[in-house]
């Protein structure tokens, strides 16, 4: 299971300010804070708090000020292309880039850059219109993304395809069509692309969040999830993750299995 | 048609441990050996390479062994001298590395002292110049004196220790830790020991490439089965970025098929069953040529004639790297 911390993203307040500060401490803080609860990635989201046309700097110091207290491979997080590739070019780990939709215009200028950077890439399973409500549209945007790894020569364990999961307390019917869908992707090819969900949304307002991330959790790697933009610092979301790996002969078993897989 | 060979594609490999310590390390071997590091299954050197040769351990004794009469003519004029008897086995039968069984300090037995098995330990030092494999004589307590002693007399020579077992680890790996050694962890044909014992260790400070795993093995027609199964599974785990299980394996070879009694009993007794010296010889053979093709990259062997043609076997297998 591969544990990608979401905590330096604009949207929380103290990592905004710290954006419009240019303060690295708060983003230093959270890379350390997150690898020590268990992250293998780092996602990086400026959020809203840049200016569109201010984001290729803005990443660029967010990589750098990471870099400088972390050596986690990054997750670059932005619908903004040219602030992925400034950052693409300072990351000294092959990184993620979180994300691209089902549009060509968007899967070229990805692809592309993902095989120039020797980076993975996070798939949506959605395009213009928006998310699709059931498991096979969503499979079927799958499809297309497993046919441009394959146009473009990115290794299939290079794509992680998310099939978006929503916010149970708003849209309920979405999560077990996301479950299916996790196990369809995983049969489209062989070897099979890499799944992900942005696990924190299926508990958005909810005030039982943490119950409900846990539980979606063990429920997406039973169905095949194999990585998760989650809560890096949720001791027991870690525990689940950890026993999921168990329960599912994914690792071997040993006493010490919970401190082990910490420590890897 | 041009078939397209399928590839596996692993995420990490075998991890390397040295064994031996030369002068400028703070030994006197004139030969240190590397073992693991392999990235594939075994020998499948099309998907990766094997970094390092599986090595053979020749088992020499501190007392006369109590082995047959067959295997022990291989080294007449030698088994009261086990200095004599780690040169016959460098120098005579290119044995790797020595692997020296301290038997004689069982306390129902000869019952040597922490001092004698030390003294024996360097004066095989001193007879040649390959790595030392160390065991004691499998009395817990014993052992615990006895490793102690012979770590901290042979201080720097990274040797090979053993055994570490989930029940009595913390001495041994003390002592190693101290007098910088290695040491051989041992569970009982049970992968999940196995692993808790490998982080046990590791917890207590010693780096994971100063541990090498013995995950006890069956001689052939013996449960070796059940041996490959829990090889095969450690080298995956390894493959597969499982640190606590990506250590280089050793395997009891000689003791487990020489145990056998198709190793032991004679041609009048069983004429079907042919010459007792061939066929014993084959015995171990088999034993070692399987174990490696489930990961084995040490091997402990007695007979040698048995360790000329697995050998052979180990350079036809490397053949491919």
């Amino acid at each position: 299971m591969i544990i990608i911390g979401e905590r330096i993203n604009g949207m929380f307040t103290d990592i905004g300010e710290a954006l419009r500060n240019k303060d690295p401490k708060p983003l230093q803080f959270w890379a350390t804070k997150q690898e020590e609860g268990g992250a293998h990635y780092l996602d990086v989201n400026s959020g809203p708090a840049i200016p569109t046309g201010e984001r290729p700097e803005a990443y660029k110091w967010m990589v750098q000020v990471i870099q400088e207290v972390s050596d986690l491979p990054l997750t670059l997080d932005s619908t903004n292309y040219n602030a992925i590739e400034e950052g693409l070019k300072l990351c000294k780990r092959p990184a993620m880039i979180n994300s691209v939709p089902v549009e060509r215009a968007k899967i070229e200028r990805v692809f592309a850059m993902a095989i120039q950077y020797n980076a993975q890439v996070i798939g949506l399973t959605m395009d213009n219109k928006g998310i699709p409500k059931d498991a096979e549209n969503r499979v079927a945007f799958a499809l297309e993304l497993v046919a441009a790894a394959d146009e473009f020569g990115l290794y299939m364990e290079d794509l992680f395809i998310d099939p978006l999961i929503l916010p149970c307390n708003v849209a309920q019917e979405h999560a077990p069509e996301v479950l299916e869908a996790l196990r369809q992707i995983k049969t489209l090819a062989d070897p099979a692309p890499r799944t992900v969900l942005g696990l924190s949304n299926v508990s958005q307002k909810s005030p039982d969040r943490r119950l409900i991330n846990r539980t979606y959790l063990a429920m997406a790697m039973a169905c095949g999830l194999d990585a998760a933009i989650m809560d890096a610092n949720d001791d027991a979301l870690i525990d689940v993750a950890a026993t999921c790996e168990i329960l599912l002969n994914k690792s071997v078993y040993a006493d010490s299995y919970l401190k082990v897989f910490r420590t890897r | 048609m041009p078939v397209t060979v399928v590839k596996e594609r692993y995420p990490s490999k075998v991890g390397e441990v040295i064994l031996g310590a030369a002068s400028a390390q703070g030994g006197t071997r004139t030969s240190v050996i590397t073992v693991g590091g392999d990235k594939t299954l075994p020998f499948l050197q099309f998907e990766g390479i094997a970094e390092n040769k599986p090595v053979i351990a020749m088992e020499v004794n501190d007392i006369v062994p109590p082995w047959n009469d067959a295997l022990k003519a291989n080294f007449a004029g030698v088994l009261d001298n086990p200095a004599a008897w780690a040169r016959k086995c460098v120098q005579e039968f290119g044995a790797d590395l020595i692997y020296l069984k301290l038997i004689g300090a069982d306390p129902e037995g000869v019952n040597h002292s922490p001092e004698d098995c030390s003294r024996i330990t360097r004066e095989v030092l001193a007879a040649v110049g390959v790595p030392l494999i160390v065991c004691g004589c499998e009395n817990a307590e014993k052992d615990n004196e006895v490793i102690a002693a012979v770590a901290e007399s042979c201080a720097g020579e990274n040797l090979l220790l053993g055994l570490a077992e989930q029940d009595n680890y913390k001495s041994i790996v003390a002592a190693a830790m101290v007098h910088k050694h290695s040491v051989i962890a041992r569970s009982p044909l049970d992968i999940n020991i196995c692993k808790q014992l490998n982080i046990l260790i590791s917890e207590m400070g010693l780096p994971l490439n100063r541990i090498v795993i013995d995950p006890m093995i069956g001689g052939l027609g013996f449960g070796i089965e059940y041996a490959y199964s829990i090889m095969e599974r450690i080298r995956l785990g390894s493959l597969g970025n499982d640190k606590m299980l990506s250590m280089p394996v050793i395997c009891t070879v000689g003791y487990e098929a020489n145990r056998a009694k198709e190793a032991n009993v004679s041609a009048e007794e069983y004429p079907g069953w042919g010459e007792l010296k061939d066929r014993a010889a084959l015995w171990e053979t088999l034993t070692a040529s399987a174990i490696l093709q489930a990961g084995a990259n040490i091997l402990i062997m007695r007979n040698p004639a048995a360790v000329k043609l697995v050998q052979d076997n180990i350079a036809d297998l490397m053949e491919g790297n």
